[in-house]
C-alpha cells in the first residue's frame, strides 16, 4: 500500500518536528532545532532495518520515492515566492554582507571537507 | 475573467503543481536546446522561479513573490515550509547510514565554523559601513548568517526595526546568491560526494539557498546538505543573541 510509505514519512517529520521544538525550547532558542534533519535520520534508520521492510519495500516504497521525486518541483515552487524584492531593496549593505558571506563559506568547503577525509577511512581505502 | 479566476482560486495547489510542472519543461528544454546541457535544467526552473517572484512582488507589493498573484496563491502552499521540508525528508530515503557517520565530524565541524565565519563577515561589513552600535551590528550579522537568525537575534536584543529588516535582506541575499551560484561553482569546491555535501550544507546553513543549489547540481546529494543544514539555523539562534553578541560588545 502506497499510503503505508507516506504515513512512515509524515511520521517521521513529525517525530523530527517535536523533537526540534522541544530541543528549541531545551536550549531557549525561538527555533526549532534540526528537527528536519533528525527526521532524516529516523527515515534512513527505518529504510536500513528489518523491522520496518514492509513499510518501504515495493508499493509503500514508491510512496516515498514519488515525494522524493517531487522535491524539485517543490524546490522551484518555494524560490518562486521568495520575497526577491525585499532582498534587493536591502540597499548595498545587505548585498555586500550576503554576498560575501557566501563567498567565504564557498571557499571553506574544500578545507573543512579535508577533515572527513584526513582520517584513515577515506574513500580509496574502502 | 470570473470564471477562470473562481476555477484557478479554488483549485489553487493543483494550478500550482501545473504551473511548475509546464516551467520545469520550459527549463529543461532550454537547458537542452540553448545550453546544450551544460547548465542543469532545475537551475533555470529555479532562476525562473527566483525572477517571477521579483516580478510577482514589484506588481502586487507583497512578501511571497508569484503566490501573492491571487490566480497562483497556489504556489505559497506547494513552495512553503509544509511541503518544503517533507520532500527533503523524503529524499533522505536510500541514504547509506554509513556514508553520514564518514562525514560526521566534518559535518559538525561546519555549522559552527559556518555560523561563526558568515556572522563575522556580515558583522564586519556592518562596521565598515559606520554601524558601532553592539546591537546593530550583532543582528546584521547574525542576518548574513540566515534571514531567520537575523531578525529572532535583533528582536532578542532589541534592535531597531529597519535594522532588522536589513538584517534579513542580507539573509535573502545569501540564500538567492547560494540557490544560483551552487551550481557555478559546485566543481571548484569539489562538491561531488556525500562528505562534501554535508559540510557544504553546514557552512551554507540557509535550507531553501542549500535545498535549490543542491538540487541544481546533482539531485543524489541534496539529502546530505539538507541533513547539516537543518540544523544551522537552530546554532544561530543559540550563538547569535548570546555569545555572539557579547563578543561583539566587548569589542566594540
Amino acid at each position: 500500500m502506497i499510503v503505508y510509505g507516506v504515513a512512515l514519512l509524515s511520521a517521521c517529520l513529525i517525530l523530527g518536528m517535536l523533537i526540534g521544538e522541544v530541543l528549541g525550547v531545551a536550549l531557549g532558542v525561538q527555533a526549532n532545532v534540526g528537527g528536519v534533519g533528525i527526521a532524516m535520520l529516523f527515515l534512513v534508520l527505518a529504510s536500513n532495518s528489518d523491522k520496518f521492510k514492509a513499510l518501504v519495500d515495493g508499493a509503500s516504497g514508491t510512496g516515498i520515492q514519488f515525494w522524493s521525486a517531487m522535491y524539485i518541483p517543490i524546490v522551484v515552487a518555494m524560490a518562486a515566492r521568495q520575497n526577491v524584492v525585499a532582498a534587493f531593496e536591502g540597499g548595498m549593505l545587505a548585498v555586500v554582507a550576503g554576498v560575501a558571506a557566501v563567498i567565504v563559506s564557498f571557499a571553506l568547503v574544500p578545507v573543512i571537507s579535508k577533515i572527513g577525509n584526513s582520517e584513515p577511512s577515506s574513500e580509496e581505502s574502502q | 475573467m470570473e470564471i477562470l479566476e473562481t476555477v484557478f482560486v479554488r483549485n489553487s495547489l493543483v494550478v500550482a503543481f501545473a504551473v511548475v510542472g509546464l516551467t520545469i519543461w520550459v527549463s529543461y528544454f532550454l537547458a537542452d536546446k540553448l545550453t546544450n546541457g551544460r547548465i542543469h535544467g532545475s537551475a533555470i526552473a529555479i532562476a525562473l522561479g527566483l525572477l517571477a517572484a521579483y516580478f510577482g512582488g514589484k506588481a502586487t507589493g507583497g512578501s511571497t513573490g508569484v503566490a501573492d498573484i491571487t490566480l497562483l496563491g497556489g504556489i505559497g502552499l506547494m513552495g512553503g515550509g509544509m511541503m518544503r521540508d517533507f520532500a527533503i525528508v523524503a529524499t533522505a530515503f536510500g541514504v547509506k547510514l554509513s556514508e553520514l557517520k564518514k562525514a560526521g565530524l566534518a559535518g559538525v565541524i561546519s555549522i559552527f565554523a559556518g555560523v561563526i565565519v558568515s556572522f563575522i563577515v556580515g558583522a564586519v561589513v556592518a562596521v565598515l559601513y559606520g554601524y558601532t552600535d553592539p546591537v546593530a551590528v550583532t543582528t546584521i550579522g547574525a542576518g548574513a548568517v540566515t534571514y531567520i537568525v537575523g531578525p529572532v537575534t535583533g528582536s532578542a536584543l532589541g534592535a531597531d526595526s529597519d535594522i532588522i529588516a536589513l538584517s534579513v535582506a542580507a539573509g535573502l541575499i545569501k540564500s538567492i546568491l547560494v540557490m544560483i551560484g551552487t551550481p557555478l561553482v559546485a566543481k571548484t569546491i569539489g562538491l561531488n560526494n556525500p562528505q562534501s555535501a554535508m559540510v557544504f550544507g553546514g557552512l551554507m546553513g540557509t535550507t531553501s539557498g542549500v535545498a535549490a543549489g543542491l538540487a541544481a547540481t546533482d539531485p543524489k546529494l541534496v539529502p546530505y546538505g539538507a541533513m547539516t543544514a537543518t540544523f544551522y539555523t537552530g546554532v544561530g539562534c543559540l550563538l547569535g543573541p548570546s555569545i555572539l553578541f557579547f563578543i561583539v560588545n566587548a569589542i566594540l
